[in-house]
C-alpha cells in the first residue's frame, strides 16, 4: 500500500491506511484532533469543517487519500493564529457562541471566506457560512461576528 | 457596580471556539467497547422469534432479559420499555445492543440476528386516546346558547424536529464492580439518575451521572437520553467495560422523540356587537407509541389556548393519541406552540370573517393586568403589550407595509403575533414533584462553586449562574465555579427544562448567594442549601384545571415579513422583528442570543420544517432531506427587550428559552396569508400548500 504524505497541523504525515477512510475519523481516532465534529455525517451541517490547501472542506466526505500532497489545517493548529484571535474576540463580542458544536466549524468557515474575500458584504458572509448549520442561533450574531472580524483584524486576511 | 444586564463574555466561549470543549464523542476510555441498538423493522406486532448468532469472543448481546431493575424508563407512566419484550409498538424501537470492540463487526452481527414477528394492526391515526383533559373558565354553554353567529375553524401542525447539531449519546463505565458512571448529552442529570435506579434496580450510591459538553438539547435531550443511558448502564453492568453508544444523524433524526404534529379546532360563541364571548377549544396530539411526557405537553397546550388573551369564557378539551409511531415528546415550548398557532390564526380569522381590521380587533382581547388567566389564575402582574407592539410596529414599518401588501396579491406580506409563556412548570409541579435544592459551597481559599444541576446547553446558564452569584456576593467572577454538573457533587434543582432555570434555580441560588454573603467568614469553609418553596399566591387545582398555571408569564411580540415567488411559491424570508417581556435580562447578550435562535426556530417550523411518516416510516431522516434554515435562509432580526422586573425572580427575571420560539409560526403564517391572500391553516405552509391553496380558488 502507497503511504499518504500529507502535512497536518504544519507537521508532514506519512500514513499507511485505507485511502477511502473518512479524513474526520483519521483526523478524530488516530491524531486524537477532535475539534472537527460530525453532526451528520454527509456534508450538510459543517461541523467536521477543515482547511485543505486554505479552503474549507467537510472531512466527513472526504476520503484520507485524497488529501496525498496537501495541507490540512484543524481548529487545533488554527487556534494558535492571529486571525483566530480576531475571530473568536467577535465571535465573544457578537454573541455568537451558544452550545458551541458548530463552532469551530463556524470560525473555519469565516477564516476561509475571509481568505479568499477579506471585505465581504453581509449576503457574501451569508453565502460563506451556508454549509454550516447552527441550530442555536438564528445566525445573526455569527454574521455580525464575522463583520467585526473583517473590519477589526483588517490587514490579516 | 454595573447594572446585572449589561452583557459579559460567556465563560465557555473560547474552549468552545477552540475546539477544546469535551463532547461525549470526543470522551475516550482505555478499553472502550462500542454499543449498536438493534430496532424493530415493523410498526406492530408480537416478536415470536429472536435468534441471535453465535457470538465472537469479546461481543456481547444484551436486551430485556439483562435488565435487573425494571423494564420501563422511570418517568410519569410506567410505559415506555427499554428493550422491547413481547410486542413492538413503532418502527426502531429497541431490541437488544449490541457491544463489543469493533464497529464493523458489530454491524455484521446486527445483519445475522434472525428476528420474526406476527404483525398486528397498527394505528396512525386519532382512535386511540390515552389521555384526556378538560376544564371550563365562566360560562361558555351560555355564551354559545345567546351567540349571534358561532365561528369555527381548524388547525394543524406538523412534526418538528430538535436538529440538536450534536446526535444524542453517552459513554459510561463501571467502578468497583457496583458503580455505574454515565456521562451524556443531557438536559436532566436527575431525571438520568432516577431511570438508572429504576432500571438497575441498586442504590442511589450505585450510579452517577455527569454532564458532557451539549451541542445543543431544545427539550429533545430532556427524556429520550433517559432511555439511552439505562440501555447503556445496563450492558456497562453485564460487560464490565467502558462502553460508548453515539447516534449518527439517521438513528437520531429516526427513534428519537419530536414536536406532536396537533389538529386543533376551535369555535368562537359572537354576540350582537361582534365580541367573542367564548371559545370552544379541542386540541388532538400524536403522542406515538408510549406517553412519555405527551401528557404534560397537552395540558401546558390546552392552558395555552388562549394565547396573550384574556377571553371571557372557555371550554378547553384535549387528547394524545396513541399511534405506532416514534414516541413524540419535549420541544422547545412544550405544546404552547401548537396552542398558539392556532389561537392566533384563529384570532385573525375571526377578525376577517366579521370584517374587522384583525390588527385592533385582536388588541381589544390582549390579557391586561388583573384579567383572569385562561384557567381562572389571575394575571398578577404588569403586562406591557401595548407599549411593546408599538416598539416593533414601528422599528418594522408595519402599518405602511401592511397597507402596500394588502392592495393585490402583492405576494408580499407581514404578519405579527401576541404571545406568552408561562414560566416554570405547570401547576403545582415545581412544589410537588420537582422540589429543586441548590447548594453553594465556599472553600477555604473563598472561592465559591456553584453545586446544582442545571446544565448550559448553549442557552448559557454557565455564564449567567455564575454572574448572578459573583453580582450578589460582589466577588470577581472567577472566585466563582460552576462545573458541569455531576450527581455525586450537586443537588437535584431539577431539570433544565420549562423556561424555569433562571427563574426558579437562579431565584433559589440568588437566595442562597445573599445568605453566604450575609454569613461570609473569611477562609472558613461554608455551605449553603436552599430549598424550593412555592409562592404564597399560587392555588392550583390540577383535577379541574383551575388556579394559577403558572407563577409567573414572560411576553412577546413577533412580526415576519415575507415574499412568496409568484411562480414556484417559495417563501423567502424579509425581515423579523421581535420584542420581548422577560422580567429583567440577567445577561442582555445572551438573551438576544435566545431570541435570534428562538424565531429562527419558530419561524422554519412556520414555513420550512417538513417532517411527515407513511405507515409509520418516517420519510426525513438526515440533515438533507429535514431542511433547517442555513445562513441564507434567515433574515437580519432586530429584537429588542424591555424591562418589567418579577417580585419573585432574581433581580427580576422570569423565563426566557422557550418563549423566543412560540411566535415564529403563527407570525410567519399571517404573512404569507397576506401575500398570497388565502387562508392559513396549516403549518408549515410548503410551497406545495401553497400551490394547492393557489389551485383551489
Amino acid at each position: 500500500m502507497n503511504k499518504i504524505r500529507f502535512t497536518l497541523n504544519h507537521q508532514s504525515i506519512e500514513l499507511e491506511t485505507n485511502p477511502s477512510r473518512r479524513l474526520l475519523d483519521v483526523l478524530r481516532n488516530d491524531y486524537q484532533l477532535t475539534g472537527p465534529k460530525e453532526g451528520c455525517g454527509e456534508g450538510e451541517c459543517g461541523g467536521c469543517g477543515v482547511l485543505l490547501d486554505g479552503h474549507i472542506v467537510n472531512s466527513c466526505c472526504l476520503p484520507v487519500g485524497s488529501v496525498h500532497g496537501r495541507e490540512v489545517i484543524t481548529i487545533e493548529a488554527f487556534s494558535k493564529t492571529e486571525q483566530f484571535n480576531v475571530l473568536t474576540e467577535a465571535f465573544s463580542y457578537e454573541g455568537a457562541v451558544q452550545c458551541g458544536i458548530c463552532t469551530p466549524g463556524m470560525i473555519i468557515a469565516s477564516q476561509s471566506l475571509l481568505a479568499k474575500n477579506p471585505q465581504p458584504n453581509e449576503m457574501e458572509i451569508r453565502i460563506g457560512l451556508s454549509g454550516n448549520l447552527c441550530r442555536c442561533t438564528g445566525y445573526n450574531m455569527i454574521v455580525k461576528a464575522v463583520q467585526r472580524a473583517a473590519k477589526r483584524g483588517e490587514g490579516l486576511w | 457596580m454595573k447594572d446585572i444586564s449589561t452583557s459579559i463574555p460567556k465563560v465557555d466561549g473560547l474552549e468552545k471556539a477552540s475546539g477544546a470543549a469535551k463532547y461525549v464523542s470526543d470522551i475516550h476510555f482505555e478499553g472502550m467497547l462500542y454499543a449498536k441498538t438493534v430496532r424493530s423493522p415493523i410498526s406492530h406486532g408480537k416478536i415470536t422469534k429472536i435468534h441471535y448468532p453465535k457470538l465472537p469472543s469479546g461481543y456481547t448481546i444484551i436486551d430485556a432479559k439483562d435488565i435487573p431493575g425494571k423494564n420501563y424508563v422511570h418517568m410519569i407512566f410506567e410505559d415506555w420499555k427499554i428493550f422491547a419484550e413481547e410486542t413492538v409498538e413503532y418502527i426502531g424501537e429497541p431490541i437488544a445492543l449490541i457491544v463489543g470492540e469493533d464497529k464493523t463487526v458489530i454491524e455484521e452481527i446486527a445483519m445475522a440476528i434472525d428476528m420474526e414477528f406476527e404483525e398486528l394492526p397498527a394505528v396512525f391515526d386519532d382512535q386511540l386516546s390515552v389521555i384526556d383533559y378538560h376544564y371550563v373558565k365562566g360560562d361558555p354553554h351560555q355564551a354559545f346558547k345567546t351567540a349571534t353567529q358561532v365561528i369555527e375553524k381548524s388547525y394543524d401542525t406538523g412534526y418538528q424536529e430538535q436538529a440538536y447539531i450534536e446526535p444524542q449519546g453517552f459513554v459510561g463505565y463501571l467502578e468497583n464492580d457496583t458503580k455505574v458512571t454515565v456521562i451524556g448529552s443531557i438536559q436532566c442529570p436527575y431525571y438520568v439518575k432516577n431511570a438508572l435506579k429504576v432500571a438497575l434496580d441498586c442504590d442511589d450510591h450505585d450510579v452517577r451521572v455527569i454532564q458532557a459538553a451539549v451541542g445543543g438539547a431544545f427539550g429533545g435531550k430532556e427524556e429520550f437520553p433517559s432511555l439511552i443511558a439505562c440501555q447503556l448502564a445496563i450492558a456497562i453492568k453485564k460487560v464490565k467495560k467502558p462502553v460508548k453508544l453515539v447516534y449518527e444523524r439517521e438513528e437520531d433524526m429516526l427513534v428519537t422523540t419530536k414536536r406532536h404534529p396537533s389538529k386543533t379546532t376551535m369555535k368562537a360563541a359572537i354576540n350582537q356587537a361582534g365580541e367573542i364571548t367564548a371559545i370552544q377549544a379541542h386540541i388532538g396530539i400524536d403522542g406515538g407509541a408510549y406517553i412519555g411526557l405527551s401528557g404534560v405537553v397537552l395540558s401546558r397546550a390546552l392552558i395555552n389556548i388562549s394565547g396573550a388573551y384574556a377571553i371571557p369564557a372557555l371550554d378547553v378539551s384535549g387528547d394524545v393519541y396513541k399511534t405506532h409511531t416514534v414516541p413524540n415528546g419535549a420541544f422547545r415550548g412544550f405544546g404552547a406552540p401548537q396552542a398558539i398557532f392556532a389561537m392566533e390564526m384563529f384570532m385573525h380569522h375571526v377578525a376577517k370573517t366579521l370584517n374587522k381590521d384583525p390588527y385592533s380587533y385582536r388588541m381589544n382581547y390582549l390579557a391586561k393586568q388583573g384579567d383572569l388567566t385562561s384557567t381562572s389564575g389571575t394575571f398578577r402582574d404588569p403586562i406591557l403589550m401595548t407599549e411593546m407592539i408599538d416598539k416593533v410596529k414601528q422599528a418594522s414599518e408595519y402599518d405602511r407595509k401592511v397597507e402596500c401588501y394588502t392592495k393585490e396579491t402583492s405576494f408580499k406580506g407581514i404578519g405579527m403575533s401576541y404571545f406568552l409563556h408561562g414560566c416554570g412548570f405547570t401547576g403545582s409541579g415545581e412544589s410537588d414533584h420537582i422540589k429543586a435544592k441548590v447548594k453553594l459551597r465556599k472553600d477555604a481559599q473563598d472561592q465559591v462553586h456553584i453545586l446544582i444541576a442545571a446544565v448550559d446547553m448553549g442557552q448559557g446558564a454557565k455564564t449567567t449562574m455564575m454572574k448572578l452569584v459573583s453580582h450578589t456576593l460582589k466577588i470577581p467572577l472567577n472566585q466563582v465555579t460552576f462545573a458541569a454538573p455531576d450527581t455525586d457533587f450537586v443537588t437535584d434543582s431539577g431539570p433544565t427544562v420549562a423556561s424555569r432555570t433562571m427563574m426558579i434555580v437562579g431565584g433559589l441560588l440568588n437566595e442562597a448567594a445573599l445568605e453566604l454573603k450575609a454569613t461570609w467568614q473569611a477562609k472558613q469553609e461554608q455551605v449553603v442549601i436552599k430549598d424550593y418553596q412555592q409562592p404564597d399566591y399560587i392555588e392550583w387545582d390540577q383535577e379541574t384545571f383551575t388556579g394559577d398555571a403558572y407563577p409567573a408569564y414572560s411576553w412577546g411580540v413577533n412580526i415576519v415579513e415575507v415574499s412568496v415567488h409568484p411562480i414556484t411559491y417559495q417563501v423567502n424570508i424579509e425581515g423579523i422583528w421581535s420584542v420581548y417581556d422577560v422580567g429583567k435580562a440577567i445577561d442582555e447578550r445572551i438573551v438576544l442570543g435566545q431570541a435570534d435562535g428562538g424565531i429562527a426556530q419558530g419561524v422554519a417550523y412556520g414555513y420550512l420544517e417538513v417532517m411527515q411518516h407513511q405507515s409509520g416510516h418516517l420519510k426525513q431522516k438526515n440533515m438533507t432531506d429535514y431542511i433547517i434554515p442555513t445562513a441564507v435562509d434567515m433574515a437580519p432580526s432586530e429584537n429588542y427587550l424591555i424591562d418589567n422586573p418579577y417580585a419573585l425572580g432574581p433581580y427580576g427575571a422570569k423565563g426566557v428559552g422557550e418563549l423566543s420560539l412560540v411566535g415564529g409560526a403563527p407570525a410567519v403564517a399571517m404573512a404569507i396569508e397576506m401575500a398570497i391572500n388565502r387562508e392559513v391553516r396549516s403549518i408549515p405552509m410548503t410551497p406545495e400548500k401553497i400551490m394547492e391553496l393557489m389551485n383551489d380558488e
